[in-house]
């Protein structure tokens, strides 16, 4: 890839995967599906063939295999980069995640470092059957010892992952699948910002919008149509879920006075919540207006053909945000 | 809501109205080109040469005998030799073979329809039944292709064909009894055809109306389960309850290669010995997970991982119904009658790609293919049944023509399934209610009913 080619996400990861499979000899790709097919959504395409087996790695179908033994080669000095296929199919890792990988830094007081990545294509809106489409990052957030990212666009997409290998923590890399194969945007050029700062991708006045990974599109979409019924919407584009970048949204805040958080995962207990008690606290003098959220609700992923009514979409979005102009 | 939704526009900003959507194409590969090259015509069936059964010069044919399957001979089946790969109907020459050169999987029909005799497992059937299972072959083989057209037109988002794998649902399917259990995964829909489920039922989870769609106590057939290997677990503990009730009935697991790998299959082996459970692990193996072969899940022939469980398995020709129901038969019998479970391979090929999503010619050759399309299940038996003139040229064109109405039936009622409306997503969460969704379900249905352009749908 040459600086400042355009890319779609996908293949962003893909050159970042790229790259630190160049840069590092103890960085293994590993996942179902992950050489000779390129994974499901061709995110790690052509790299078994460039790096062979030895290095790309299709495993067992065993998620909690995956996650187990990558623990395993990490404590061996290597540096794991693995694939879960979809969301939805993380649960069976779930127990070496949150018992194992999250706490082993701790317990070793410090001793042993935990480098694993976890890629995970998230998300909905591709109309795929159930598991598919799921946003479980909050199940993550809830864990001590894991940092959890999710970047909305190629140039944070390769970088990103660049930052997540080099980290001696487990990272959880989201990737908003929805968003895999649209336009391409430049990537690699420029100095990467902080893995865990968020980023004001639009400034305004009247209200703020944090968005992630999907929902950052539609935030921008809301500001436009804001903009033409002259409010004036800053949208925040937050990139790490845990931490959370709250320096960034306090200071958006206290310059609007109003906060709505979006998210696809459900509202209840979701990131949204956290981020809504943390900012009522430092921003209280300040807020206009509680802050709101706009999410998925309290019930399973529906059938792709009521997707679009769970996800917070455009007009979801703007509801927010004549809700929160109301007070 | 807070604020009082008048004091918003009326009309969705996003211009977007409240139409009915297709349905995405892409699931398991979002974008990636999917392939057209695999041919999942129906009509393979049509195109038997009449002479299949004269050509397979090594099969000595043997006149059945009515020897009943042996129930505890079970566990001897796995053969010494240790080749794994011994391709279907390699050892088919012998017609009893004694315990040295035993076949390493059950086989009573050639792939070019000769009966062939095997020392465990017997099978005599009367000519209604052979016909018969021909028709559900044929029937199901002719759905399935029906489901791939509606996908490619844009009424399915995703459809995981069964094609190739006809013999090991059907065989197996016929098997059970009504009162007997059936964990499936999300491909058995020739199973769900012995069981009795209208076909149109397995279309609304890949059409996106719903995830799962029908009531598993209906027909003793449980929702397809996407989670690879969740459902073995399932099916174990179901049987266990059959045992404490003092019930003979069995429970049947479907999984696939793939998910003999996940922890949920190998933690369901050890419960089912562990409690003798009456469940019938049944693998079929059709050489891939997605585009991982079987040598990426183990080294050892998978029937023989039962040995270490403490039960019995047994490889079968999954492209042989009649090997499959005598196997699966015996398998249930076990199960029906205390001796516990039992682990059943089915060695066959999925003769398509792994969903309509999938590309095949990423990771296995044409020649794989075509050499099984050499063992095809229904050629075989098509075969074996015009030799013995069980079969005329009237019956065949009434299969045919039976395929034509369920297929028609089928494209209609897919074409007007529709839409649940999107209140419908807070249905059913909890059995007993739940106060934050039916807040939730409240304010949506506010915030839904101040668009001017609502339409019933929205409701
Ligand atoms: C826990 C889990 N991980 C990954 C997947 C994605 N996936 C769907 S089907 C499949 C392969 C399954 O192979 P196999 O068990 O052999 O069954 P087959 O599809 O061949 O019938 C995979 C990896 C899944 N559905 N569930
Ligand atoms: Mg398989």
């Amino acid at each position: 890839m040459a600086p400042g080619e355009k890319l779609p996400i996908a293949k962003a990861i893909n050159s970042s995967l790229r790259k630190a499979l160049e840069n590092d000899p103890k960085v293994v790709v590993m996942g179902e599906d992950v050489g000779k097919l390129g994974g499901v959504f061709r995110v790690t395409d052509g790299l078994q063939k460039d790096f062979g087996e030895d290095r790309v790695i299709d495993t067992p179908l065993a998620e909690s295999g995956i996650v187990g033994t990558a623990i395993g080669l990490a404590l061996r000095g290597y540096r794991p980069v693995v694939e879960i296929q979809f969301d939805g199919f993380v649960f069976p890792a779930y127990d070496q995640i949150v018992t194992q990988l999250a706490k082993m830094h701790a317990r070793a007081l410090g001793k042993i470092k935990l480098p694993v990545v976890i890629r995970i294509p998230y998300a909905g809106g591709i109309g795929a059957v159930e598991h598919h489409s799921e946003s479980p990052e909050a199940l993550f957030a809830h864990v001590a010892g894991l940092k959890i990212v999710t970047p909305a666009n190629s140039s944070d997409a390769y970088w990103m992952l660049q930052q997540a290998i080099e980290c001696d923590d487990p990272v959880i890399f989201f990737e908003p699948k929805s968003r895999y194969w649209g336009k391409g945007e430049e990537v690699g050029r420029g100095i990467p910002a902080p893995l865990h700062r968020a980023r004001v991708i639009r400034e305004g006045t009247d209200l703020t919008i944090a968005s992630y990974g999907p929902t950052v599109r539609t935030a921008l979409q809301a500001a436009d149509a804001s903009a033409e019924e002259g409010r004036s919407v800053e949208v925040l584009d937050l990139r790490s879920i845990s931490p959370i970048d709250f320096d960034t949204i306090q200071a958006s805040v206290e310059r609007t006075g109003r906060l709505v958080v979006v998210h696809e995962a459900p509202v209840f207990f979701g990131s949204g919540a956290e981020i809504a008690a943390r900012i009522t606290e430092r921003c209280f003098y300040h807020l206009e207006a509680p802050v709101l959220r706009v999410g998925g609700f309290h019930a399973p992923y529906p059938p792709a053909r009521v997707e679009e009514e769970y996800l917070p979409g455009l007009d979801r979005v703007l509801d927010g945000i004549d809700r929160a102009m109301a007070y | 809501m807070t604020v009082d939704s008048t004091a918003r526009a009326t009309t969705r900003r996003s211009g977007v109205k409240r139409t009915t959507k297709k349905t995405a194409s892409n699931t398991e590969t979002a974008t990636a080109a999917t392939s057209e090259g695999q041919s999942t015509g129906a009509g393979a069936a049509a195109k038997s040469t009449k002479s299949a059964g004269k050509t397979g010069g090594t099969a000595r044919k043997t006149p059945a005998k009515k020897a009943p399957a042996k129930k505890a001979t079970a566990k001897k089946a796995p053969a010494k030799k240790a080749a794994a790969k011994a391709p279907a109907g390699k050892k088919r020459a012998a017609a009893v073979p004694g315990e040295a050169d035993r076949p390493e999987m059950v086989q009573l029909l050639t792939p070019e329809g000769q009966r062939v005799e095997h020392p465990d497992y017997a099978i005599d059937l009367g000519a209604e039944e052979l016909r018969g299972l021909y028709r559900d072959m044929v029937l199901t083989r002719r759905f399935d292709a029906e489901a791939t057209a509606l996908q490619r037109q844009g009424e399915l988002g995703l459809w995981p064909s069964l094609l190739g794998q006809e013999a090991a649902q059907i065989g197996s399917g016929r098997a059970l009894r009504p009162d007997d259990y059936v964990f499936p995964t999300y491909r058995e829909h020739g199973v769900a055809w012995c069981r009795g489920v209208d076909p149109t039922q397995l279309l609304g989870m890949f059409r996106g109306v719903n995830n799962g769609g029908w009531d598993p106590n209906g027909n003793n057939f449980h929702l397809y389960t996407i989670v690879i290997g969740s459902q073995a677990l399932h099916a174990t503990g179901y049987a266990m309850g059959i045992a404490k009730d003092g019930a003979d009935s069995a429970v049947i697991a479907y999984f696939g290669d793939g998910a003999t790998s996940q922890g949920d299959v190998a933690e369901s082996f050890t419960f089912a010995a562990v409690y003798n459970a009456p469940v019938v692990f049944f693998c079929q193996n059709n050489q891939w997970a997605i585009s991982e072969p079987t040598e990426r899940q183990t080294r050892v022939p998978l029937y023989q991982r039962a040995q270490g469980y403490g039960f019995p398995g047994v490889r079968v020709d999954g492209n042989d119904v009649l090997a499959v129901l005598a196997v699966t038969r015996a398998a249930v019998e076990r199960a029906r009658t205390g001796e516990g479970p039992m682990l059943v391979e089915a060695f066959t090929y999925r003769m398509g790609a792994h969903t309509t999503s999938d590309d095949p010619t990423r990771y296995r050759s044409d020649d794989e293919r075509e050499s099984w399309e050499a063992k095809d299940p229904i050629l075989r038996l098509r075969a074996y049944l015009e030799a013995e003139q069980l079969v005329d040229d009237a019956f065949l064109a009434s299969i045919d023509e039976e395929s034509d109405t369920m297929a028609k039936r089928v494209r209609e009622s897919i074409r007007t399934m529709p839409d649940p409306p999107a209140m419908s997503m807070f249905d059913n969460i909890y059995a007993d209610g739940h106060a934050l969704v039916d807040e939730e379900r409240a304010q949506y249905a506010a915030y839904a009913a101040s668009f001017a352009d609502t339409d019933e749908e929205g409701r």
